[in-house]
């Protein structure tokens, strides 16, 4: 199985920071055997990643691994939705 | 409220022309809307915006680009000469890319705002210390997300941190037509207070460019459309016609006109820094005019210049070999340039601008343009006027001496758009006209106007051989020259019909 490679991208400390890290973290804990790395970038404080990454919306959430890359935009308040785009059964 | 106007400061953009007609530039640390169909050049406006800032002080500036890529951009800026690699590799400009990534996928999953592009300007602002951002085009970012309120909130969001970064913006945004809403998706709600038109118009089968300040709160600016141009290796030029202050100081120095007895007829010749239209169908001596007007110039060894849109330098070398004058030699003296150009290689905006550069690298003191009317073909009546008080007024404030010629629609007189437009704003007008007597073709001068002075009224017979123009005496039995119905008067019946009038008079009292 491939490994998951994500980046999160959020602004400081808000609700919407919060809510898309608890989905993530969720997702991450019910697929137990999921191999994976998460990066969480705070576009204030890295606005130089941002810019790389070209993100334009926080939370954004960019699977990079495996293949296709995607992105998510939102705070994640679906997990289903979720978990259904980035192929996780 | 009361000092408003005064309060709000301006930024010369350096976009030639343009600050002229926005009266010293855009509203310093305030966002502009700059608003265009496609293929406007809102994207030539928003980058040269920016290479004006760098290449006038080194003030940095900021890209965002919404639609193309970084690169696109690049190649498409290519052909003015902006080197922006170069720019970019010494931090004075830098692109935040928020191009679409076409080969990702998007989904939107829940609430979310735009902090992260937001952060990315500040960035580049910091970094760049830029005073100046251009956001291009803005009706991009509204297709790569779904919820057009979020945008419209961020962006209103974008627009009030801009202002507190201390830069002073441009956002570009499309219309679907040139002549309705100011932009789509409604973002001049919140970036109300500066909006600029641009257009691309199609006017009697010919492309015109216009600018046009729609809204400046709070501080002045000129009323109207202007036509622009887009040069390549320099950008966009804005052209003031009518802004241009028409507060030429008048002198009182006299310049030959080439042909003494036109100098007396003028009471002395032409004034130094006036515009002379001579106007006449095709071979009555106009451009026999012209020459001999930049013969006399070269003769005081002052620069002169003809720019000749009807004849080719060939055809107008072997003429003024024909009157006795060599302009082959006087150019080879530095003394005479002569410009042939066909009226139809460019737009009238493009000739001026092309007539402006070279008066301004010759530095002629005497000007001739044979002929004015040649042009009117490639323009529309509009164009053309303005063209016409563009050029007008450019040559005033050199203080030089310009002669027009205008060649009559027909062969006896009439009147041209040329000098329908341009009658007012010239200072001496010279008519040459064929006159018909007993079956015999004459040629006849008159000077109708000359703005200051004492000029000869009459209508006078001149004959052309190879020395030029020889100027005689009067027509005094011949009625209706001008108008181009010559009528011979017989002068015994004449003063029997006037001895009548006086008859009638008495009669009637």
């Amino acid at each position: 199985m491939n490994k998951y490679t994500f980046k999160l991208f959020l602004t400081g400390k808000s609700a919407r920071s919060e809510g898309a890290v608890k989905t993530i973290k969720q997702i991450l804990k019910d697929e137990s055997g999921l191999e994976f790395k998460l990066d969480i970038i705070d576009v204030l404080e890295s606005p130089d990643i941002a810019e790389q990454n070209k993100v334009l919306a926080t939370p954004t959430l960019i699977k990079l691994l495996p293949p296709p890359v995607k992105r998510l935009v939102g705070d994640l308040n679906d997990k289903e939705k979720v978990k259904q785009y980035l192929d996780i059964q | 409220m009361k000092n408003s106007i005064k309060d709000i400061e301006k930024l010369a953009t350096r976009i030639p022309g343009f600050d002229h007609i926005s009266q010293g530039g855009l509203p310093s640390g305030r966002t502009t809307l700059i608003s265009g169909t496609a293929g406007s050049a809102k994207t030539v406006f928003a980058a040269q915006f920016l290479i004006e800032g760098i290449e006038e002080n080194g003030t940095g500036g900021v890209f965002v680009t919404f639609e193309e890529s970084p690169d696109d951009i690049k190649r498409n800026m290519s052909s003015f000469n902006w080197d922006i690699d170069h720019f970019e590799q010494e931090n004075k400009w830098m692109f935040v890319d928020a191009s679409p990534q076409p080969e990702e996928t998007q989904l939107e999953v829940g609430d979310y705002d735009l902090s992260a592009l937001l952060a990315r300007i500040e960035y580049a602002v910091n970094k760049t210390r830029a005073k100046r951002v251009s956001l291009d085009s803005i009706g991009a970012i509204f297709t790569q997300f779904k919820d057009v309120n979020i945008i419209r909130r961020e962006l209103f969001r974008i627009s009030a941190a801009l202002k507190k970064m201390d830069v002073t913006a441009v956002l570009t945004a499309e219309r679907t037509k040139e002549y309705g809403d100011i932009a789509r998706f409604g973002v001049e709600e919140f970036v109300a207070d500066n909006v600029i038109i641009l257009r691309n118009i199609l006017d009697d089968e010919k492309r015109r460019r216009t600018i046009e300040i729609l809204k400046y709160r709070g501080t002045m600016h000129q009323k109207g459309e202007y036509p622009f141009t887009i040069i390549p290796g320099e950008g966009l030029t804005v052209i003031p016609l009518s802004a241009i202050e028409l507060e030429q100081k008048s002198s009182n120095v006299r310049i030959s006109s080439g042909n003494q007895e036109l100098d007396k007829m003028c009471g002395g010749g032409f004034f130094r820094d006036s515009i002379i239209l001579v106007s006449g169908a095709t071979g009555t001596g106009k451009t026999l005019t012209a020459t001999e007007f930049m013969a006399a110039g070269t003769k005081k060894k002052e620069p002169s210049l003809l720019f000749a849109f009807e004849e080719s330098r060939e055809q107008l070398f072997r003429n003024a070999i024909g009157w006795g004058i060599d302009f082959e030699n006087l150019e080879r003296k530095g003394l005479l340039k002569v410009v042939c150009v066909y009226p139809e290689t460019a737009g009238l905006e493009d000739h001026l601008i092309n007539i402006k550069s070279i008066i301004t690298e010759f530095k002629p003191k005497r000007v001739a343009i044979d002929s004015l009317s040649a042009l009117e073909r490639v323009s529309t009546i509009k164009g053309f006027r303005e063209f016409v008080i563009g050029l007008t007024s450019f040559i005033k404030h050199q203080e030089i001496a310009g002669m027009f010629t205008s060649t009559t629609p027909t062969l006896m007189g009439g009147t041209s758009i040329t000098e329908a437009h341009i009658s007012t704003i010239t200072d001496s007008i010279i008519l040459l006209r064929y006159v018909e007597t007993y079956g015999e073709m004459r040629r006849g001068i008159t000077v109708l106007k000359m703005r200051g002075s004492f000029h000869d009224k009459d209508i006078r017979e001149f004959k052309i051989d190879s020395k030029g123009m020889h100027i005689d005496k009067a027509f005094r039995d011949v009625s209706g020259i001008i108008s181009g119905y010559t009528m011979q008067s017989n002068i015994r019946n004449e003063i029997a019909r006037i001895d009548n009038l006086f008859t009638e008079d008495k009669q009637q009292q």
